[in-house]
């Protein structure tokens, strides 16, 4: 059901792709059911290309951190969500922000510190918001959404809804102290909240085996009571699957639900990590044999779908990019009256 | 169309770097994401990638190269189909014309912005109020502030440890959870980093918490909650995100509980734009400054006293009272020397006030009740007048809020001082135990009068 939503101020949607109803059906796996994951990769994958070049090029500053390889994570779990259902992370959160449907051209402009950004410039990467998409950031202190996204889920809980609350955790989150405050509060009062931890192997440069007691992450909220299991964090299909079971069970009542993707950076931890802690072969082997991208193409292009098709996907997507980042480029830096703004609401 | 690659910057402090190693030729046919060269800088090496698919037409810097500046034209990709000509003509993979603006010359901002705004003062009628009162203990005015606001809006809702069943570790929530059920009065275990994120969460989730931390001294175990998510999120989202939310509990020394569990966390809330921070004295200000936070729409640290909860006052009955945020209160009135105090010092204010009046100086007494936005134009009227400042604070005097009033008034006010403004705080040392030295480090009456006496350079 690829219909085209309008993301607000831009005129190509980040995503096509409008979110389903509450009773989704599961997976088909037939080329209508696969071909907007491609484009929502593909989406986010070209952004953050787009985004580490002009990173390169200075017109990015700070910190940026990409989510090239990770792609299958958020559209499978996006695709398993309706309106009102909300969505937390952490600071690696352009690719969550475009999968929620956030105007690229906004996410970009941020990116670039200009007023057409989505914080109008006043957030920068790490610090993006959407209430119309149900998007509540974009959080700069690892796990610190941890504990938000549980709050979101006890506010559904509190106005008697079925939303529920998407928190994106990354495996180094998983050691911080308050993800465990949440756990005990979530499984102890029910809340509908699901904890995606993003196993993508390092946090920063320390490689789970060298940071965790215990690798089997999807494990850690056993003492809580929360069930939790491990997914292909690759395969688009099975993460779409995964999702469908947890929210499922998140909005029958039961409480949290965990589910561990085991999932790739392929960049650095940010733009300025040459990633010397881990091999070339090792993420050369993941791009090979593992890209969530490339097996859907493949996948796609089996069922018998004309590649010129993709062509054109790609094709649309490349200009999508190319129209964000020159609107990054030519939105003009915040006005200087904007330095006191926004710090009170006023009452 | 064929475009440039642009030598990358691996920082946005890099300048030029060495183009170490081609994995491509010219002829290749590349991919978006395909590692074409590696760049070197004295800090790290880093791969270079295809950003567009195509063929590399032509390199323009060899490898090997040393010192190559960020943004020269390192090759140029052909499209799949365009001949190697095409190369010359290459535009820049992205403008490089248009550089990254340089950030606004500083002179553009305000050279001394204020550190804390000053709260435009408003006019207030909370006194037509006092025509009918009653008597009423902190804790009681507290408890009726949130049942008040709790029948006025669902959304507002008590979280916090032993505020339920136990009636409150201080009996301030004492029957909230018979009224209102365990829906709206949430016991939490103990665990406040968690409990403050969660409620921030629902305060982004549309919902309006009331969190009571035991006493402030474990807010500390929240506090990046409190200033990272609660206190930025406004100004990070572009305005988008409010948090309405109130972090409420004791401040402050109680009695003999030693260093943890005896700190004044006033100057520390004040220091961080986006809070609104209130510590009031008597039971009406309580209240009335209590259902002024909870209906705010911004994070607001509510600092009570331990020591004060059982104090009573005359507070007005009707529900229709309210105390505004940000606006002083002159307590008693003066000609000789002003004395600034909140919370629990306002007490210790007064008294010296009545022994200064005994020894024929007449002191004016204001109450703060609001440190941000802090009521300066109050102060500054009243020195006007009396020409001297003495400022009370429980806390240390080390970056307090005597030291931003004495900064506000040198600024603001400089003419009209006749001595130099004297703070008197709590001793710069954890707080003791025993109960001599305990007393020693706390500010006491007597250490007021002689702070006024001294700026009115009377023996």
């Amino acid at each position: 059901m690829a219909q085209a939503k309008s993301a607000a101020g831009g005129s190509r949607g980040a995503s096509t792709r409008t979110r389903k109803s509450r009773t989704s059906s599961p997976p088909k796996n037939n080329v209508a059911e696969l071909l907007p994951y491609y484009r929502d990769m593909l989406l986010i994958r070209r952004f953050e290309e787009k985004a580490g070049q002009m990173y390169g090029m200075g017109l990015i500053g700070g910190f940026c951190h990409l989510y090239i390889g990770q792609e299958a994570v958020v559209v499978g779990m996006q695709a398993a969500i309706g309106k009102g259902d909300k969505v937390i992370t952490s600071y690696r959160d352009h690719g969550h922000m475009l999968a929620c449907g956030m105007d690229p051209k906004g996410v970009m402009a941020e990116l670039t510190g200009r007023i057409g950004g989505l914080s109008k410039g006043k957030g920068g990467s790490m610090h993006m918001f959407s209430r119309e998409k149900d998007f509540y950031g974009g959080h700069g202190i690892v796990a610190a959404q941890v504990p938000i996204g549980t709050g979101l889920a006890f506010a559904n809980k509190y106005n008697g809804s079925q939303e529920v609350s998407l928190t994106y955790l990354g495996d180094g989150a998983l050691n911080q102290g308050q993800v465990y405050e949440s756990f005990n509060m979530a499984s102890l009062w029910k809340l509908p909240v699901i904890y995606i931890i993003e196993n993508n192997k390092y946090a920063m440069g320390t490689s789970v085996t060298r940071a965790a007691a215990g690798t089997s992450l999807f494990q850690r909220g056993a003492a809580y009571g929360i069930p939790g299991e491990e997914v292909d964090g690759m395969d688009v299909v099975a993460v779409h699957a995964a999702a469908e079971k947890a929210v499922k069970h998140c909005r029958s009542g039961k409480g949290p639900y965990i589910l561990e993707m085991k999932t790739y950076r392929y960049r650095g931890h940010s733009m300025s990590d040459p990633a010397k802690y881990r091999t070339k072969e090792e993420v050369n082997k993941m791009r090979q044999e593992h890209d969530p991208i490339d097996h859907l193409r493949a996948t796609l292009l089996e069922m018998g779908l004309d590649e010129d098709e993709l062509k054109g996907i790609d094709k649309e997507i490349k200009a999508i990019v190319t129209d964000a980042a020159d609107f990054a480029q030519s939105s003009p830096e915040p006005d200087p009256s904007e330095l006191y703004t926004d710090i009170l609401v006023e009452a | 169309m064929s475009v440039q690659i642009l030598m990358p910057a691996l920082s946005p402090t890099m300048t030029e770097g060495k183009l170490a190693t081609w994995m491509v030729k010219e002829g290749d046919t590349v991919s978006a994401g395909d590692v074409i060269a590696e760049i070197e800088t004295d800090k790290a090496t880093m791969e270079v990638e295809a950003v567009d698919e195509g063929v590399i037409g032509k390199i323009l810097v060899e490898a090997g190269t040393e010192n190559v500046a960020v943004n020269t034209p390192i090759a140029v990709l052909l499209e799949e189909g365009e001949d190697a000509s095409a190369a010359d003509a290459a535009p820049a993979a992205a403008p490089a014309a248009e550089p990254a603006p340089e950030p606004a010359p500083a002179a553009e901002a305000p050279a001394s912005a204020p550190a804390a705004p000053a709260a435009k003062a408003t006019a207030s009628d909370e006194d037509k109020y006092f025509d009918k009162v009653q008597t009423q203990t902190i804790r009681e005015a507290l408890r009726d502030a949130m049942a008040e606001e709790m029948r006025n809006d669902e959304r507002v809702f008590v979280m916090g440890e032993e505020v339920a069943e136990y009636q409150g570790a201080y009996k301030v929530t004492q029957g909230l959870l018979q009224e209102f059920g365990d829906k709206r009065v949430i016991d939490t275990p103990i665990t406040e980093h968690g409990f403050a994120g969660l409620a921030v969460g629902a305060a982004f989730g549309g919902l309006k918490p009331v969190v009571e931390f035991m006493t402030f001294n474990f807010a500390m175990q929240a506090i990046d909650h409190i200033i990272n998510s609660a206190a930025k999120t406004l100004y990070m989202s572009g305005g988008q995100m409010g948090c309405p939310i109130v972090f409420r509990g004791p401040n402050g020394a109680a009695a003999r509980v030693a260093a943890q569990h005896s700190q004044c966390f006033a100057s520390w809330y004040a220091h961080c734009p986006g809070l609104k921070v209130i510590a009031p004295y008597s039971a009406s200000d309580a209240k009335g400054l209590l259902k002024s936070a909870i209906r705010d729409p911004n994070p607001v640290i509510f600092l009570e006293n331990e020591v004060l909860y059982g104090q009573s006052f005359e507070v007005p009955e009707s529900e229709d009272f309210t105390v505004p945020i940000g606006k002083a209160k002159i307590v008693r009135e003066g000609t000789d020397v002003t004395i600034t105090a909140f919370s629990i010092m306002v007490g210790k204010a007064l008294q010296a006030a009545e022994k200064l009046a005994e020894e024929g100086i007449s002191a004016e007494v204001i109450d703060l009740r609001t440190l941000r936005p802090l009521d300066t134009e109050t102060i500054v009227t009243s020195l006007k007048k009396t020409n001297r400042l003495v400022t009370c604070e429980e806390g240390w005097a080390t970056c307090g809020i005597g030291s931003e009033i004495a900064a506000l008034m040198m600024e603001q006010a400089f003419d009209y001082l006749d001595a130099p403004v004297a703070r008197v705080a709590g001793a710069d040392v954890p707080m003791p135990y025993a109960a001599n030295l305990e007393a020693m480090a706390l500010p006491q009456a007597s250490n007021i009068v002689e702070a006024a006496k001294s700026v009115c350079y009377r023996a």
